[in-house]
């Protein structure tokens, strides 16, 4: 039902890399990137990339999962907050599900996020892992 | 001379024990693990496969290479027999999430378990050959056994990174020497998911020859004997094979015993020999001459002496030990689990 | 601006209706709600419908109803916000009659959920969210509000016994509901042990799959003291939006998009929530109606959980929220629910809610809260008797 190839592609300075605006007057940094900061109406803005680790800020664990993730149900999806500030949503892995816990400290790693069936393209990004070293 | 510059490994945190496989098809664990000298595999979860791998391990690698910008790679090359596409390089995705694009060259390689190794040799002939000043060579590998079948127990998942410069080395890449001869030992036809191999018929004329040849010929172009090295890694598709070959080839325990990473992380196929080189590298002194040499069914392999540089006890702490990726932080699962998260299992899809 | 009343509502049947199809759906509320208002004519029609495009391959939905209900040539849009699609089609109409443009309008809203496979209605829904930087993560509409439990629970102590106790309070009101999806009671019991849908989100905590429709005549003081039926005026009305993606919002455990709709509606209106006495607030999860009804300054921060365990907010309590059943027990065709939430209201206004509904007292003025996705949307309005 999906349609992922341009799509994703356009994404990928964001999912790859965290590719973020920081707007010059706030100093806050988005993901994706903002054409203009909602805080002030700032349009200066430089690429960053965001830093890979933060905490847990809420989290759920879905256990009635869309099709691309019936492998992996039941899985945990976090809000992060990173340790610029900026907040991030994605999937918790290599963890337990009833060991996320808000708090948690979290590192992000490069992992695969979804795959449109057999034959479709195979879409990357960014998850969390606990920030064990 | 040309070297590495920085390496890196990464490894899946999940394991699985070879009794939790046995007893599913009613095999005798403790003569597998005898036998094979392998107590448990690292598994993959769905979310990790040979691209994600290689990204991590790049990362590290670039971490330990000091100030090397990734728009100066010049070259990145994945090994691996499990790479996600059939056609479109593993590697266009790692250098895009590196931030290497888009002036650099890219091919994926492929040649069993020494795909990786292949990939750290082309990379270090371009830097020597001053094409460029940094080349990426990946392996890594995310191989299926086929359920029930001897190959099931070891095959296992990981990466190694190292990119290879002329300057700043971590360890100089003194001698190499490649040896292949047309070998049908092990192989895996155009869209089948599971590979075949010939059973005994893997052992003394494949993988012992063909590691026996590269290691002698490149033995002899530098000089050397096994006594001279302090440290020596073989392709390791279970503990057994490359015990013995190194004790064959004059080696001893003491220098396998950093790189000998199989009895507790199986056979990481293109990764084997490369991540053992990771994790030799983590302990060796400034001076130590390694040895190297991997093995891919075929067949073939590629031999490197290499000669740690000072520089090594500034880098090897910038990024994670291998060792603590093996031995740290495990998750155990069933067998149920294992062959739900390597796609065993036959879905309505 | 001029004065604006409602004058007749309808609603389709609520369910599972296999036998109707979107266009029939419309079709059945709109014609009771004329008949109900008696009037002749329409000037023109709103009609909120969140994904007729996904759930049955269906666009140009406002040109359709017009065909359909025997008006071809009537100005007809279709409005969309989600899920406070159909809230905002009353606000459009109310704008067009306050405005004088016209006179007569009906806003209305639909949606036909049952014809496709449930993965694909999970997907249609999820539209409403950030496709790329939730969706793609995998965050379904019931995650979506669970990780806002959780943050509510982690900071204000929000417990399991206060979110069943909303579904309890809908599910006893929607009993008495005729047009009720589920018109039957739940136990606080039979809640905490359902199925799990996403931590801490139970499947009784959630709105289900609804195909159904509703409509509202929408018109001046004049012409509706001039039809002789039972009509209520629209106070005011406000909208507001706010950061699609949850991680972006200043506070997970508010929706600003309601506090702010609130505010707007309650201005134009004159009034301020003290002077609200009962409200439709959307409850597609337990926790959004004890959150929204924090936003909405009803309750302070923290306080609605305990406030509903207490009963302030049942049928006979301090102030009834959702006699209709709410989106839990009368169902959630998403594009009509806001049109629906203003049906009770004038109900309960004009005395006529059905089976013991009624709230006592004789309540003089209401609110409908209607909000979109997980609140990157929002419309109020403020409704009080003739």
């Amino acid at each position: 039902m999906t349609m992922f190839s341009s799509r994703n592609w356009r994404e990928y300075p964001q999912r790859y890399r965290l590719e973020a605006s920081k707007f010059k007057k706030s100093g806050k940094a988005y993901l994706p990137p903002r054409s203009v900061d909602p805080k002030t109406g700032d349009t200066e803005f430089e690429t960053v990339r965001l830093p890979d680790t933060g905490k847990i800020v809420t989290y759920t664990i879905i256990r009635t999962a869309p099709s691309q993730w019936g492998d992996e149900a039941p899985y945990a999806v976090a809000i992060t907050e990173l340790v610029d500030g900026t907040r991030l949503m994605g999937q918790v892995t290599d963890c337990d599900v009833e060991a996320v816990k808000i708090g948690m400290e979290v590192r992000i790693e490069f992992r695969r996020v979804q795959s449109e069936g057999h034959h479709g393209v195979l879409s990357y990004g960014y998850k969390f892992v606990p920030k064990w070293y | 001379m040309a070297g590495i510059v920085g390496y890196g490994a990464h490894l899946p945190r999940h394991r699985i024990k070879v009794e939790e496989i046995a007893k599913v098809w009613g095999a005798d664990a403790p003569s597998y693990k005898r036998g094979l000298m392998l107590r448990e595999k690292s598994v993959p979860p769905p979310d990790m496969d040979t691209i994600t791998l290689s990204v991590e391990a790049a990362k590290n690698a670039l971490k330990r290479a000091g100030n090397v910008d990734p728009v100066d790679i010049g070259a990145i090359y994945i090994g691996s027999e499990s790479h996600p596409y059939a056609v479109k390089p593993s590697g266009t995705t790692v250098a895009e999430a590196i931030g290497a694009t888009p002036d650099i060259h890219c091919a994926d390689y492929e040649f069993a378990c020494k795909a990786g190794s292949e990939a750290m040799y082309v990379c270090l002939n371009h830097v020597s050959a001053g094409a460029m000043p940094y080349a990426l060579a990946i392996a890594a590998d995310t191989s299926q056994g086929a359920p029930s079948d001897a190959l099931e127990f070891s095959a296992a998942a990981g990466a190694a990174a190292f990119i290879m410069g002329k300057d700043n080395l971590v360890a100089e890449c003194l001698y190499t020497h490649s040896y292949m001869t047309d070998m049908p030992d092990f192989w895996r036809r155009e869209h089948e998911f599971y590979p075949q191999h010939g059973g005994r018929f893997t052992g003394e004329e494949a993988y012992f020859a063909h590691t026996k040849g590269a290691t002698n010929a490149v033995l002899k172009k530098a000089g050397m004997k096994a006594k001279d090295f302090t440290y020596a890694v073989f392709h390791q598709p279970n503990g057994k094979f490359p015990q013995k070959v190194a004790f064959d080839l004059g080696f001893t325990q003491e220098q396998i015993d950093p790189g000998w990473l199989a009895p507790t992380l199986g056979n990481t196929y293109s990764g084997a020999s490369p991540i053992g080189l990771t994790a030799t590298l983590d302990v060796a002194q400034p001076g130590d001459l390694i040895m190297m040499c991997s093995y891919g069914s075929g067949a073939g392999s590629d031999a490197f002496v290499w000669k740690v540089t000072e520089r090594i006890n500034e880098v090897r702490d910038k990024a994670v030990r291998t060792r603590k990726l093996l031995e740290e932080n495990l998750i155990y699962v069933d067998y149920g689990t294992y062959a739900k998260f390597r796609h065993k299992i036959r879905k309505n899809d | 601006m001029r004065d604006v009343c409602v004058v007749g509502v309808g609603m389709s049947q609520w369910g599972e209706v296999w036998r109707k199809s979107l266009r029939q759906l419309f079709v059945d509320a709109a014609l009771e709600a004329i008949n109900n208002s008696g009037v002749d004519r329409l000037d023109s029609l709103y009609v909120g419908c969140m994904s007729s495009g996904l759930f049955v391959g269906q666009e140009h939905v406002g040109a359709l109803m017009a065909d359909y209900l025997g008006m071809p040539g009537l100005p007809a849009l279709r409005v969309e916000s989600a899920c406070a699609s159909g809230g905002l089609a009353v606000r459009q109409a109310f704008i067009e009659v306050a405005c004088g443009m016209s006179e007569i309008i009906m806003a209305a809203g639909v949606e036909k959920m049952t014809d496709c496979s449930g993965s694909d209605a999970t997907f249609a829904l999820a539209t409403a969210a950030d496709q790329e930087y939730e969706v793609f993560h995998g965050a379904t509409f019931p995650g979506l509000y669970a990780m806002m439990a959780h943050a509510h629970m982690d900071e204000y102590g929000t417990t399991r016994e206060m979110l069943s106790a909303v579904s309890v309070k809908n599910h006893k009101n929607g009993a008495k509901n005729p047009a009720a999806q589920y018109p039957f009671e739940v136990t606080p019991e039979q809640v905490a042990k359902s199925v799990m849908i996403a931590d801490p989100l139970r499947i009784l905590d959630c709105s289900p799959i609804t195909d159904g429709a509703a409509a509202v005549i929408v018109t001046t003081e004049e012409v509706a003291k001039k039809l002789g039926k039972p009509y209520i005026k629209v106070l005011g009305s406000g909208a507001a939006t706010d950061y699609m993606q949850l991680a972006q919002r200043d506070d997970m455990t508010t929706i600003k998009a309601a506090t702010l709709a609130a505010g707007r509606a309650l201005k134009m209106a004159g009034k301020t929530i003290k002077d609200v006495q009962f409200a439709e607030v959307h409850d597609c999860f337990t926790i959004a109606e004890i959150v929204l009804l924090e936003s909405i300054g009803l309750y302070e921060p923290g306080k609605a959980g305990p406030a509903t365990l207490a009963g302030e907010t049942a049928l006979d309590g301090k102030f009834p929220v959702n006699s209709s059943g709410g989106l839990k027990s009368k169902g959630h065709p998403v594009g009509a629910t806001g049109v629906a939430q203003v049906v009770e209201v004038y109900k309960q206004l004009t005395g006529q809610a059905e089976n013991g509904r009624q709230i006592s007292g004789s309540p003089k003025i209401g609110m409908t809260q209607n909000m979109g996705g997980s609140g990157a949307s929002s419309v109020v309005h403020i409704m009080e008797v003739a």
